[in-house]
């Protein structure tokens, strides 16, 4: 039938779309960034200790093709994302296994759906908390300690990012909790370990790579987070890991370099798209792996 | 001999104890996570409760020169310093002409064209106050510092006294808030604006999204050949989910802006990127939704001669297609709180107009909020956490609509 065919050919396109997504994605990316690398070498994005993407007024002056070390921006993101999975690791999982293994039917019901709205509130709110109400009030603290404490810090973004993915690693890692097979735990239970050893020594050994899985696929949200840090950690592209100094990340920049005034084709706007598949390439091998170790381990016990 | 007991391992009060500390870190984490998320809807709560009523003056405003040769602006400001005669000195009338929202021209202005009438004569009009006034007026001004560290002068309080004094100064419910557009001036700034483009982005991305994201779920559930393609479409999706939501802001700030020469700034624009982004969600939750219904609805409606479109979009869709529309509902409550792609494709703009076509340049609910939080002013910090709060009961009610569905109409088989 000729109708069936055509239903089919519509289904198969809005499938292909998927793909489609994803070649344009990397198509527009990559096409920007070789004319971004036709101006500046790639050792210089790689491997420059100095962001300052500045365009020149005049051509003789001094800096006037701005430096585009990429270094100082990764530092400033693994900075933010480290203490956001410091936060985040120990409540998420704690709190799944809470959920997963002790918490009753009727709280479990209560509770889940209270961290899922941790997870559907929109960053920029997170973002609106974290530089008008923790960024002064861990200013504030510092101070009190003597503490230089910069008005953007990354703790205050980190902080309130790990808040952000708690309910990420909690969900994920309360499936691959419950996934564990009861006989395990009956096993342990039986030769006389309370709940809590059986939960260390057995289910979490067993549940390790899952859980592994989760952190990673956290990780990678962490990273390529863009309203929290834009609206709580600054520009600053500095080389530091003091969490209480002011740093920028990879998506604070793409930002700064796109908004407002830009003329299309300098450096400064080009390297955004670099900057981007940078992003992009990072966050896909984490996803892949991360993906990967799930599946592998889900596979284990079905 | 070796007494068991004494062993470390057999150390029961210790291993209780070691039983309770573990539950009591369970507990807590839950309850840092949950007092976290009371705290911070507590505090927008806090900021936002000023913004729901505002303070006005009245001011005798004569109205009878032609606005032609006198603007509403001088009007307005001759109209002050006619209630306040004894006030000479130029510094002093340029804190008297603060007293009203520096746009409280427009107000007269649009009061007149509301109200031709008014001409002619002199008349009592309610003007905006200043966002300083309204923070002194509600008492979030601290008067005990020195003059010359707040935004309110010693002159000015006088002033207000006075007016309080002879009932010139009132509070009214803030309607202008929800009705009116942006403006530089937070005591007039308004969401409507980004509501509506908000609005338009979320019916483009609806638009294009749901379709797609069905008919791939359905091709992917139903029909896919299993062969790599369709592997490799699969792998597609499940990474397109956790992409950073800024990479296609990029992609659209490349192909829909660069390349295919779309509006910048518009919410078409917005809205394809969006849906670019809600896609993996509908898709996903669609083909759990399919997947739900049992094979032997399929397999009765082909025994009996119906052929596979036939079959699936008689006998399966239907029956999936509650669970199909909750997944949409919860893309479009992530797409309403997207603001990083939005700001790649230029949403960013100051729009004090209310959009009127998904091709005019207009702004978003999540932008706004964005914008609001980067100004200065005190009074824009409350008007940012009640656009937060907005959005919030929008996103509320989405998700609520979406529980609702899936409950009413969720059959189990």
């Amino acid at each position: 039938m000729w109708l069936d065919r055509v239903v089919i050919a519509f289904l198969t396109g809005a499938a292909g779309i998927a793909i489609l997504v994803t070649v344009g994605i990397v198509l527009s990316l990559v096409f920007e960034t070789v004319q971004f690398f036709g101006k500046v070498p790639l050792r210089d994005f790689l491997f420059g200790l100095e962001w300052s993407p500045q365009t020149a007024l005049r051509d003789d002056q001094i800096g006037s093709a701005g430096s585009f070390g990429i270094l100082p921006l990764i530092n400033g993101t693994l900075l933010i994302s480290a203490i956001a999975m410091l936060v985040a690791t120990p409540l998420g999982l704690t709190s799944a296994v809470y959920l997963s293994e002790y918490s009753s039917k009727r709280m479990r019901g209560w509770i889940k759906p209270g961290l899922e709205i941790l997870a559907g509130i929109p960053t920029v709110v997170y973002g609106f908390f974290a530089a008008l109400t923790l960024a002064p009030f861990i200013r504030m603290t510092g101070g009190q300690f003597g503490l230089e404490v910069a008005s953007e810090s990354a703790l205050a973004a980190g902080i309130v990012m790990g808040l952000m993915i708690v309910p990420l690693i909690s969900s994920l890692s309360d499936d691959v909790i419950n996934s564990v097979p009861q006989s395990l735990r009956d096993a342990s239970m039986g030769l006389g370990a309370t709940q809590s050893e059986t939960i260390r020594r057995v289910v979490f050994p067993a549940a390790l790579p899952g859980i592994f899985g989760s952190l990673l696929l956290a990780a990678s949200r962490a990273i390529g987070e863009t309203m929290i840090v834009l609206m709580a950690a600054g520009m600053a592209a500095k080389l530091t890991l003091n969490p209480l100094d002011a740093v920028t990340t990879i998506t604070v920049q793409i930002v700064a370099l796109l908004t407002g005034d830009q003329e299309f084709d300098s450096a400064k706007t080009l390297s955004a798209f670099a900057l981007g598949l940078f992003l992009f390439i990072i966050t896909l091998c984490i996803n892949v792996v991360a993906l990967h170790i799930v599946r592998k381990y889900q596979e284990q016990y079905d | 001999m070796i007494d068991l007991t004494k062993q470390s391992g057999f150390n029961l009060p210790g291993r209780h104890r070691a039983e309770k500390r573990f539950q009591w870190a369970g507990r807590s984490a839950i309850a840092i996570s949950l007092l976290f998320l009371a705290i911070m809807v507590g505090t927008i709560f806090r900021d936002a409760s000023g913004v729901f009523r505002q303070t006005q003056i009245a001011v005798q405003v004569d109205l009878s020169a032609d606005p032609a040769s006198v603007s509403y602006g001088r009007m307005v400001k001759a109209g002050l310093r006619g209630m306040f005669p004894d006030v000479t000195s130029r510094r002093d009338k340029k804190r008297l002409y603060n007293l009203v929202s520096s746009e409280g021209s427009f107000e007269v202005a649009r009061m007149v064209t509301e109200n031709p009438d008014l001409m002619g004569g002199t008349q009592t009009l309610w003007l905006t106050a200043s966002d300083d006034l309204d923070l002194y007026v509600r008492g979030k001004v601290d008067t005990t510092l020195p003059e010359r560290q707040r935004r309110i002068s010693d002159a000015e309080i006088a002033w207000v006294g006075e007016l309080q004094a002879t009932g010139q100064l009132r509070r009214v419910i803030n309607w202008g808030f929800l009705t009116g557009g942006d403006s530089r001036e937070p005591e007039l700034a308004g969401i409507l604006s980004a509501l509506v483009g908000s609005a338009y982005s979320l019916a483009v991305c609806f638009a294009l999204s749901f379709p797609i994201g069905i008919g791939a779920a359905i091709y992917l559930e139903e029909f896919a050949p299993a062969n790599r393609l369709s592997d490799l479409i699969e792998v597609n999706i499940n990474n397109l989910a956790a992409v950073p939501s800024i990479v296609f802001g990029l992609l659209g700030l490349s192909i829909f802006l660069g390349y295919m020469g779309l509006p910048r700034s518009s919410p078409l624009v917005g809205g394809m990127v969006l849906a670019l982004m809600t896609l993996p969600t509908i898709i996903i939750a669609a083909r759990a939704a399919l997947r739900a219904v049992p094979p032997s609805f399929k397999e009765a409606a082909l025994a009996l001669g119906a052929s596979p479109v036939q079959a699936v979009f008689h006998h399966v869709f239907p029956v999936a297609m509650p669970g199909m529309l909750t997944g949409a509902i919860i893309g479009m409550a992530q797409a309403l709180g997207e603001t990083a792609p939005l700001l790649m494709i230029g949403m960013v703009a100051f729009i004090v107009d209310i959009p009127e076509s998904i091709l005019e340049p207009a702004t978003a609910l999540p932008v706004q909020i964005f914008l609001w939080a980067d100004s200065p002013e005190r009074a824009f910090t409350e008007k940012t956490a009640a656009a937060i709060i907005v959005l919030l009961i929008f996103l509320i009610t989405m998700n609520l609509i979406a529980i609702l569905l899936r409950r009413k109409l969720e059959t189990r088989f």
